[in-house]
Order: structure tokens, then sequence, then C-alpha cells
């Protein structure tokens, strides 16, 4: 058990320095709460004008245009394995980069950014949904709420799945 | 010392490959002065470098190299082995120049075996004299073949052994060559490092330098060759180049969104500075793209070499011909290319070329031709690899399909021959009878098909057997822009790049053109064929009538959003995109009846197809990026692009979509093209272009003598010495009416047929192009109006059928006579035998204004019972295919009659297959000439004319 809990905070601390605490974005998808390391996200954006590919795996929300860059839009509502958002909630992006590409992450909210203590991150309960602990970091217990941070190479990660959609 | 260094070798890498070509000519000129001139100063100056920066090595192995080309340049008489060895040295310094740019430093080891050699023959002996040597010479081949091993071998001995003692005191020896080696006035090779000494510090002075120091000695050839004046050029990195590139993309993308906001705004402020900034970015654009450029030629300087190596080692004798090198492409398209031409060329000279013996056998010349072109053609440009071989073997590739599997029997008798010869360009297809070290090494034309269809081009054969073989590639200029159409399918749209696409058909369900199915699949009677369809929509797997968009709130167009105006400008050019992306919704009319649509027609490679879309917006240029890791393995898409209007477009790949259709539509494509000849061939229709002019009863002419359909703006046309005139590709074309009643159009354009004929044009003014049918053509009431060669019924409707004989000399009196067919002034006797009422009215009038006295007949049986009934006369013209005797007939009996078998007799058909040619050959023919082509029969005849009396 420790030995992943210490796996887990080498990762974050690779991901984000060594300070003895993180700053996260947080955003809320499907009532939940997520956090992303803040120096991997580019810029946050109301998705617009999305043009849906087709034949791309469901996820693929579809690629938009932002500032002259072609952004690649996830759904993380198809990501998590969740239900559509309803067709009046108007959804929100994060941007990233990943590998000189540019992606988005389509969610629900953003919230604020958070300050927390690296010691404080646990890995993932066991029976998470594996859909959910294969892109999650770990778990924050914050007061009244549970955060899921999310690495955020996984989440573009589709692993074997890939082929599927071809 | 760095930079100098790394100088230094690109410099030399790109002498020796101008030294590389400039040998291979050097071999076939030997008394070229200029060339060895050429060749002398480049090594000399590698020579002179290698000295400077301190590297014994390879500056003995250049000394040696350039002591013996200092002999040929005394007039010493230069032998190929000497070129070879040469060559050999020229590789063996590549070698170690790129070990040099790995390690920095010059490899151990001495090149004993080539000094030798070298000065051997520099001497005057021949590698005859050399024990070991002998061998090489004795095999020629093998010598070239397993060079390259038997160096390596020698390097890897001496690099981690001791260098023998024998090997020292020979690479002592040779060190000082550069002092030594001057028993005449010949070597200039102390000049050259010395005034280079003198400013180390400034690298191309030590180049200046050099070219002069060599050139002195050896004045003669210097004075003769235009010094190489200095190039205004700069080296610059390819990525800041690519940076550029990529910067000039943007600027084009940011330019086109700017113009739809101003568009929308009609006394906007912004309009002047805005149309300044678009010229100045299109030229901008323009430049930088320029700078990608270069020449093809820069991909085939290799070749000259490799063939010469070829020919050596398959004991073939061969040249190669070059044309077209100045032909500038994107270098990115060139990288490319490059492996497969080479391969090409290799497999032309393999497999294509005959040994010199059979090829002397057949009748041709000992030396066997490759031809090389490049030409740019629209926004691609053709090369085309010929050779005069022996052609493929139709029969040798039926049979090695038959072994693979690829097809069956009956299959491959439904084919035509070049369809059976495209099975060479299928994977794993290799019909050299053993597999040579040349080509056959696995890698077949199928790689280098793939690897050209990467880059949206595309290739074509053509073999005719004992003649040889033509590729031909067709590749886009640049990759980075492309000319796309937008098309719209389930409610979006898509960018479909121009090369692919053959036409645009609109069907419609009450029209000709309308979709029909067979079984399930849908297909598209055009002109002759039947054109298996695909709809976009099931392509990408989107259900008939169902929206791609899953929601609204992801509309690509039209999207009524409640957003807020915060945001940066770009929220306002989204606004902008949404009004015109509707109102372009608007404009086109989306047809969702199944028999109706808009069809794309495409060509991937060999195989056409029809791609049923929605609608057709326009066509633009893109700037094509590459799609995020996360779509690429989704074949039927190329990239993506943002459109002026800002929205993002997925581009739809043309090879992909063939693919993922092949297995059903190839097959079926053929059948269909099959069985659309056989209906051809037995109903023998007739392309007509029919409109109307003067009176609204339809008139027509054949379409294969239209070249082409123009609108010519009214305030184009002017009026000169009486007559209408416009000005049409650099020429004055003059208009002729069709009749008196064709009113001159006083504004807008006036729709023209211009007729071509050996560069002169003519317009024939008409009102009104009504359409294009395909109508089995029979004259039924013949004319008695000039001008006119009959009525016939076309789409149920009586239609006159036009001659345009009769208008072409009244644009140009001797339209006719031009090509001094009135040579003899004797006019001759010509009998025209055609079933066809309407050939013979439109010949006769041609004919005889050629000169040529026209006697006709309607079949072989009456001209055959008039001729042999005591007419006379010089020249026959006939038909094939005709009732009662048809014209083989008529022709083996006129061969037969010794009275008649003088007698010149010239077919006219509309098949002219190399089989009916044959027929025709044997059946005593004199030519053979497409109906149709009017210029070719008098062409024939005229040969014939003259042949006869010449004999």
């Amino acid at each position: 058990m420790t030995d992943v809990h210490d796996e887990q905070n080498d990762r974050i601390a690779q991901l984000t320095g060594d300070d003895d605490t993180r700053e996260y974005i947080t955003v809320m998808i499907n009532q939940q709460l997520f956090g992303m390391a803040i120096d991997q996200v580019h810029d946050v954006f109301s998705p617009q004008n999305m043009t849906p590919v087709p034949k791309a795996r469901p996820e693929i929300a579809g690629v938009l245009n932002l500032r002259g860059r072609i952004v690649t839009a996830i759904d993380m509502r198809e990501r998590l394995g969740l239900e559509k958002r309803s067709d009046d909630a108007v959804p929100m992006a994060v941007g990233i980069e990943h590998k000189g590409e540019s992606y988005g992450l389509v969610i629900d909210e953003v919230g604020e950014v958070m300050r927390l203590p690296i010691a404080g991150i646990e890995p993932p309960p066991s029976n998470l949904d594996s859909r959910w602990s294969e892109i999650a970091l770990g778990v924050h217990r914050l007061e009244g709420a549970l955060i899921v941070i999310l690495d955020v190479a996984r989440v573009l990660s589709f692993g074997h799945a890939q082929r599927n959609a071809a | 010392m760095d930079d100098l260094l790394s100088e230094f070798l690109t410099e030399t890498h790109e002498s020796l490959d101008v030294v590389d070509v400039e040998l291979v000519k050097f071999e076939q000129e030997p008394n070229n002065a200029e060339i060895l001139g050429n060749i002398f100063r480049l090594v000399h100056t590698i020579k002179g470098t290698c000295g400077f920066l301190g590297l014994p090595r390879l500056e003995s192995l250049a000394h040696a190299a350039e002591n013996l080309m200092g002999k040929y340049r005394d007039g010493a008489p230069v032998t190929g082995e000497g070129v070879t060895v040469i060559l050999l040295s020229i590789d063996r310094i590549k070698e170690l120049l790129d070990q040099l740019g790995a390690t920095g430093a010059e490899p151990e080891g001495a090149d004993t075996d080539l000094i030798e050699k070298l000065d051997l023959l520099t001497a005057g002996g021949n590698l005859d004299a050399v024990p070991n040597a002998a061998n090489d010479d004795g095999d020629a081949a093998a010598e070239t073949e397993e060079a390259p091993l038997v160096i390596q071998a020698l390097e890897r001995e001496l690099k981690p052994g001791e260098v023998s003692l024998d090997d020292l005191e020979l690479a002592f020896r040779e060190a000082p060559g550069p002092d030594l080696a001057l028993p005449d006035a010949e070597m200039p090779a102390p000049a050259a490092p010395a005034p280079a000494n003198e400013e180390p510090a400034k690298p191309a002075a030590k180049a200046e330098d050099a070219k002069p120091a060599s050139a002195a000695p050896g004045a003669k050839p210097a004075a003769k060759t235009d010094a190489p004046v200095q190039n205004q050029t700069l080296r610059v990195n390819v990525e800041t180049l690519e940076h550029l590139i990529t910067m000039v993309s943007e600027l084009v993308l940011t330019r086109n969104q700017l113009l739809e906001i101003v568009r929308r705004h009609e006394d906007s402020e912004f309009k002047v500075p805005l149309q300044r900034l678009s010229n100045v970015t299109a030229e901008l654009q323009e430049g930088v793209m320029q700078t990608r450029m270069q020449p093809i030629g820069n991909a085939w300087q290799k070749l000259p070499r490799i063939v010469r190596d070829l020919a050596q080692e398959l004991g073939k004798e061969i040249e190669l011909e070059m044309v077209g090198q100045d032909t500038e492409l994107d270098r990115q398209v060139l990288e490319l290319i490059k492996d497969p031409l080479t391969h090409m060329v290799r497999n032309s000279a393999d497999h294509g070329l005959e040994m010199p013996d059979d090829r002397e056998t057949s009748g041709k010349s000992r030396k066997g031709l490759i031809r090389l072109s490049a030409y740019h053609e629209g926004g691609h440009i053709i090369i085309s690899i010929a050779d005069d071989g022996k052609g493929l073997n139709s029969d040798k590739i039926r049979q090695k399909v038959l072994e693979k599997g690829l097809a069956t029997d009956a299959e491959l008798d439904k084919m035509s021959e070049s369809q059976i010869h495209r099975f060479i360009m299928g994977a794993g297809f290799s019909t050299a009878q053993e597999v040579t070290a040349v080509s056959g090494r696995g890698v077949g034309m199928d790689v280098v098909r793939t690897n050209i269809e990467l880059i949206g081009g595309s290739i074509d054969l053509k073999s005719v057997e004992g003649e040889g073989t033509t590729f031909t590639i067709k590749i886009p200029l640049t990759l980075a822009i492309v000319s796309a159409l937008i098309v719209e399918s389930a409610s979006q749209r898509f960018a479909i790049p121009q090369l692919a696409v053959v036409e645009l058909v609109r069907a419609q369900s009450n029209s000709d053109h309308r979709i029909e199915h067979i079984k399930d699949t849908p297909v598209l009677r055009l002109r002759n064929q039947l054109l298996p369809l695909v709809s976009l929509r099931s392509v990408l797997g989107v259900e008939e009538g169902a929206s791609i968009l899953p929601e609204p709130t992801n509309r690509p167009i039209a999207q009524p959003t409640a957003q807020s105006t915060e945001e940066q400008p770009e929220a306002a050019a989204d606004a902008e995109a949404e009004i015109v992306a509707e109102e372009a919704a608007h404009e086109i009319e989306t047809a969702n009846d199944a028999e109706a649509g808009f069809i794309v027609v495409m060509q991937v490679g060999g195989q056409i197809f029809g791609i049923v879309v929605d609608g057709v917006f326009h066509t633009e240029e893109i700037v094509v990026k590459p799609m995020s890791s996360l779509l690429r393995q989704i074949s039927t898409f190329s990239g993506n692009t943002i459109l002026g209007d800002g929205s993002v477009i997925m581009i739809i790949d043309p090879n992909g979509v063939a693919q993922s259709i092949q297995s059903d539509i190839s097959e079926q494509a053929e059948e269909l093209s099959d069985a659309g000849d056989e209906a051809q061939n037995a109903r023998e229709t007739t392309s007509l272009l029919v409109f109307t002019a003067g009176s609204e009863e339809p008139k027509a002419v054949p379409l294969s003598l239209v070249t082409r359909l123009e609108e010519i703006k009214t305030d184009m046309i002017e009026a000169s010495n009486g007559r209408h005139v416009v000005q049409y590709r650099g020429q004055l074309m003059p208009l002729i009416r069709v009749n008196e009643n064709v009113a001159w159009r006083e504004e807008g354009t006036q729709p023209l047929l211009v007729f071509s004929d050996s560069g002169r044009s003519m317009g024939l003014v008409i009102d009104r192009i009504v359409d294009i049918v395909e109508e089995e053509l029979s004259v039924e009431l013949a004319s008695q109006r000039e001008g006119v060669v009959g009525t016939s019924v076309i789409k149920g409707k009586a239609t006159e059928v036009l001659d345009v004989g009769h208008y072409l000399p009244m644009a140009f009196s001797d339209w006719f006579n031009r090509r001094d067919i009135h040579a003899s002034k004797l006019s001759q006797t010509l009998v025209l035998v055609d079933d066809s009422a309407f050939f013979r009215n439109m010949l006769t009038p041609v004919l005889k204004s050629a000169g040529y006295n026209v006697m006709v007949f309607e079949d072989g049986q009456k001209a055959w019972e008039a001729l042999s009934g005591g007419l006379s006369c010089d020249l026959i013209v006939s038909d094939i295919e005709m009732p009662e005797m048809d014209g083989f007939e008529l022709c083996e009996r006129l061969s037969a009659d010794p009275r008649l078998s003088s007698i010149p007799l010239v077919a006219l058909s509309s098949h002219t297959a190399p089989a009916a040619i044959e027929r025709g050959r044997q059946a005593g023919f004199s030519d053979f000439v497409a109906k149709f082509d009017r210029k070719g029969l008098l062409a024939s005849l005229y040969d014939i004319r003259n042949g006869r009396q010449a004999a």
C-alpha cells in the first residue's frame, strides 16, 4: 500500500517539481470534482463551433479552431463513462499541450485554483471504476468533498482499445 | 574549427555529387576538355582543402585521383577502367567524409588498394598488370557489385587491427604525395593550401583561393569554361524555412478570416488596407513557397552514375536522357520521390531494356534508351520514365497473377491489357525470372506506388510489347497548400483535394443523370460508362438521413449562440462564420431524393468512382494541417484545415476512401466498364454537342470535333477588317456565326464553340449550349443547305447536324490548304467508302478542299464493283465496318487484284485497338486513322502521296 502511495507521489513530483504543495485547477464533471496540475493546463476556453469527426472513437468530441490552432476535443464525460451532458448545458474546456499537439478536455465547469499538499494525495480506491482509476493519479480528501487528480498523459492515451474505433 | 569542418563537409558532398555526374558525362565524351577541367578543379579543391584541414588520408586519395585525371587532361586516352577506379575513389572519399562527419576525425587506415591502382594507371600501365586487379577486370560486373563490400571489409580489418608494416610504409610514401608528386608543372597542389594558410580564419577565402590556383596551370580549360560566377545565394537552415512557411500559412488563414469579416461590412474603412494586406500576403506566400521549390534535377543527380554502374553490371548499353531537370517542386515532395524514382530507373534498366544482342535481333539499336522527363501541368508535376525496351509481357503477368491467386482466369479474361499491366504495381509482384541484384529485391513497384500515393500522387503505366514501357507519375507541386473542393454531407462540410476530382455531376431524378441501383449498389450512367457510386455518408459511417451532429450545441454551421460578447476578436469571427455558413447553406440546393445528389467523380490510380454528397460549395486553397495522433488512424481523412470562415473541417483522403470501398467497387467497376465498352461497340454511339443558334431548333456537332466550349465577354469581341475577332490565348481568333440569325450579344458573355487545328483556332458563335448527348448518329435527311450535313433524330427531336468543314474555311480561307497539300497540281481521284451518310457528308468537303476529286460509295461491295469495273483512282479511304462487304474484305480483294493492288488504302475506324490495326496491316491497308481525326487523315494522305512521288 505504501509502495503504491510513494509511487504516486513520485509521479506527481516528476510532473510538478518537488515542492511540498501543488497547485491544481479544479473542474467539475457530473458533480464530481477533479483536479489537474496547473502547469499542464494551457488555457481554459468555451468550446465553440466544434466539428465532429466521423469514424473517430466516441470520446473524441470533435475538432475546433482555437486562435488559429486546431484543437482535438475530448469529451471527458465519455472518457469517464458518464452519461451525456444535457443539451442546454454549456460546456467548458481545458486546453492542454501534449507531445506538441493541442487537446481540449471538455468538462462541465471550471472551478478555482487550489493548492494542496503532496502528502495529502492517496491512491485511487481499489474498487474505483477502471475507466477512472486508469487515468487518476490519486485522490485528495477535502472538507466535504473528494477531488480526483487526473493524469493528463493517461487521459490522452487510449491504450489498446484505440483500434476498435478505426 | 567545427564550423570550418562542417562547411567543408557540406561543400565537399556537393562537389562530389557534381563529380559523379560529370565523370559519367566525361566517359561518354572523353575529348571534352571542359568537363575534365571541371572535374579536375573539383577534386583538386577537395584535395587542397583536405591538406589545409589536416586530413592526410583524404588528401592522399584525392591526390592520386587528381594525378590520373591530370594525365587525362594532358591527353592520355581515357579508359573505362580508369573512370571506374576514379568513381570508386570518389565513393571511398564519400565514405571517409561520412565517418568524418559522424566522429569529427578522419578514420584511421589507408587506401593503398585504390591509390595503387590509380598510380598504376597514371604511370601508364593498365590494371591487367596487377595480379589481383586482373580478376576485377575480367569480371567487371562482379567487381562493381562487390566493390563496396570489399571496401568495408578492408576497413574493418584495418580499423581495429594494427596497420601492417607494408601498409605503413606505403602510407608514408603516399603521405608527402602533394609535395613530391610534382614531376611536371601539372600539379598545383602546394599552391592551394598555401594561400589558404594565410587566411585561415576565412573559410570562404579558402575555396576561392583554391579554385584559381588549380585553374592557373591548366589555363586552357579554365579559359574555355565560364568561370563559376559567385552565386548570389545564401545557405539557410531548413528549419528556419519550415518555420517561415508555417507562419505564412497562419498568416494566410488569418487573412482569409479578416476578408470574410470585411465582406460582411460593406463600407468598412478596413477594406482598402485589408486588400493591400491580402495582396502582400499572397506575394509573401508565393515567395516563401518558392524557397521550398527545388529543381527536380536534384533528385536525378545520382541517376547517371547509377545507370552507368548498372550498365556495366548487367552488360547492357544504356543511354539515360533527362528532360526538364529545371522543373521545380516542393523539397518535401522531392525528398519523398527520390527513392521511388531511383527504383524505377533501376527497374527500367534491369527489367525493361534487353541485352544488346537481343536488341539487335529485334531491329533496335544496341543502346537502350531510358528517358526521364518532368514538366508542370496545372498544379501538378508530371514525371515520366520511359524505356524503349521489351515492354511488359502480358502473358507472363497473367501467369504470375494466377500463380499468386490475385485474380482468376475468368477475371483476367475480362481485363484489358492495361488492367493486367497494372498488376505489376500490386503488392509482392516481380516478373523478373530470377531475382537479380539490381531490382527484384522484394521491394517492388507496389512500394513505389504506395510512396507516391502517400503524397497524394498517382502512377500509371503504358506498355507496348516490344516497344517499351512508360511510367507516368502525377504528383502535387506542394503538400502544404492544396486546392480543395468543399462539399457537404450529413450537414457537415468536408474538403476533397482537387487533385483527385475529375468532374462534378449533378444527379436528378428526372434527368439523364440519375442514380440507379443494381441490386443495392448505386451506379450512375456517365457517358459510355456506368460509374460505381458510394455515398460519402456511408464512407463516414453515417446513416442515410441522419446528421453527423449529435447535439445542436455542437453544430459547426448555423449555431444561434447566445454567447457573451466579452471574448476575444475570434468570437466575432465565429459569429461571422455562422452567418456565412448559414447563407451558404441556403445557396446550395440540398438534394435529398434517393435518385438525386451531387456526384464528385474521383480518380485514384486507375480506379474511377463517384462519391455522392449532399451539396457542393466552392473550391478553396486550404492549408493542410496534420490531425492529432488520436485521429491519425482514421484512413478516411488525410488532415484537417481551418477555412476562411474560421471553422475546422476534415480533409478527405481519396486513397483512403478508395481503399475502404475497393473490395466491392473495383471489381464492380471493371465489370461495368467492360460491359459499357461492349455496349458501346455494339451501338457505336457518338457524343454530340447540342446547341441552338439563330432559331429554337436544336443543332448538333460531334463533340470530338470541338476543342473547347468558351464563354467570351462581349467587350472582348473586336471588329477588324470587317470581321469579328477575339484575342484568344495570345492569338486573334476569328468568330463566325452559325448563320445570320445568330445575334451578337450586346452584353454579358457570348457562348462559342472553339475549333482548333495546327495551332489555329476559330470560334463558332452560337446562342446557347443545350446538352451533350450520346446518340447513335444516323443522318436521316441529307441536306441541300451549305454548312449542314443533314438532319438526325437526337433525343427524340429532329436536329440539324452541322458540317464543321464548311465553317473552317470561312475563318481561314486556306484552312485545309496549308499543309502544302497541293504539292502536286494534278488533282487526284480519291474514293471514299463509308456506310454512314454523316461521315460521307462530313469528309467529302474536307477532302475536296484538300484538292482531291472525291468519289463516294456507301459500302465495300459498290466500291469494289466500280473499281473492278475499271474506275481509276489514286487513293482509297475506307471505313471498316460496313454492310455487304466490310473494309477488310474490300482491302483483301483489292490487294489480290494486280491492277488495283498498288492503290494506297487508308482505313477509317473507330477501333484503333492494336489488334484491329494489326489485322488492317495484314489485310493490306497502308494506314489506319481514327474516325473524326480529320487532321490525321489529311496528314496520312499527304504522306502517302509524297511517298509515292518520291518512289
